[in-house]
């Protein structure tokens, strides 16, 4: 029931943004349409609602946000920079590196942080185990290159997610 | 002052997918491309995106790019990582410069590193 109620104001809240308005007919429809996909999908939800209510996750993620961009555009630059050099400086290859996020909604935020980061895409992941394409891949072993990558974020996700 | 800031977040997210497509074309081979295209989506439509924003304020129009840039941002990597799993189980080559593949090597399979050509 919790899962399904946190759905709804959700998906209610993301419909008002996107209608932009506050007219009784788009809240009759919106709420509507949020009742119907909170009933179906509700259960699917791979958060405890709980969590929703904490304030010190919401702080760590206001503070995500920041870090995040900035490896972006750190990122971004650096291969920004390899696209425009003329002997096409890259080194890729596959490296395997290993979390300690335990949840799944974790895992999978830590996926897609790596994959938005220029220069590194995730290619799979079977429980702890992620494989890592990687444009620049460096000489040092697992632990380095864990380091390199996810350090940063895994520390954040951590503390917004298990 | 928002309306010139707006109008750099343009370009500068204009000049990023530029040169994501650049790199989509330059690239060896799939995953390097696909690093490119990826590119492209973080600076280049968020960009983009922001600079709308930037111009148009809080008005229908404004919000709706800013959710647009939250929506891309959510479901680019998912496809990304779709897409290069799945050519990766299927057995497409990687580029013969690539320093290492722990993914074929914990498979126990031959190596789908292109030797030779």
């Amino acid at each position: 029931m919790g899962k399904r109620f946190a759905y709804f104001v959700m998906g209610f809240v993301v419909w008002i943004v996107l209608v932009y308005t506050l007219q009784y007919q788009e809240v009759i429809v919106g709420a509507g349409v949020a009742l119907l996909t909170a009933a179906i999908f509700g259960r699917h939800l791979p958060l405890k609602p709980g969590k929703l209510l904490s304030p010190v996750r919401w702080f760590w993620l206001l503070v995500y946000i920041p870090v995040f961009v900035y490896m972006c555009l750190k990122a971004n630059i650096d291969v920004a920079l390899r696209v425009l050099s003329p002997g096409l400086l890259i080194k890729p290859g596959i490296v395997k590196i290993r979390t300690r996020l335990k949840s799944d909604i974790a895992r999978v935020f830590l996926a897609n942080s790596i994959t938005l980061t220029p220069g590194t895409m995730t290619v799979e992941i079977k429980e702890d185990v992620l494989y890592i394409h990687w444009i620049e891949v460096g000489a040092g072993d697992m632990t380095a290159a864990s380091k390199a990558i996810i350090g940063p974020f895994e520390y954040f996700l951590a503390r917004i997610f298990d | 002052m928002i309306e010139v800031l707006g109008w750099i977040s343009l370009c500068v997210g204009v000049g990023f997918t530029v040169l994501g497509c650049l790199g989509l074309v330059r690239f060896p081979d799939l995953y390097n491309r696909m690093q490119a295209a990826t590119k492209c989506v973080t600076l280049g439509t968020c960009g983009i995106m922001l600079g709308v924003f930037l111009r148009s304020g809080f008005t229908s129009l404004g919000v709706k790019a800013l959710l647009c840039a939250l929506f891309v941002l959510i479901t680019v990597p998912v496809a990304a990582h779709a897409l290069a799993r799945g050519s990766l189980i299927f057995g497409v080559r990687l580029w013969k410069h690539t320093e290492r593949d722990e993914f074929t090597d914990d498979r126990g399979g031959e190596s789908i590193i292109e030797v030779d050509k």
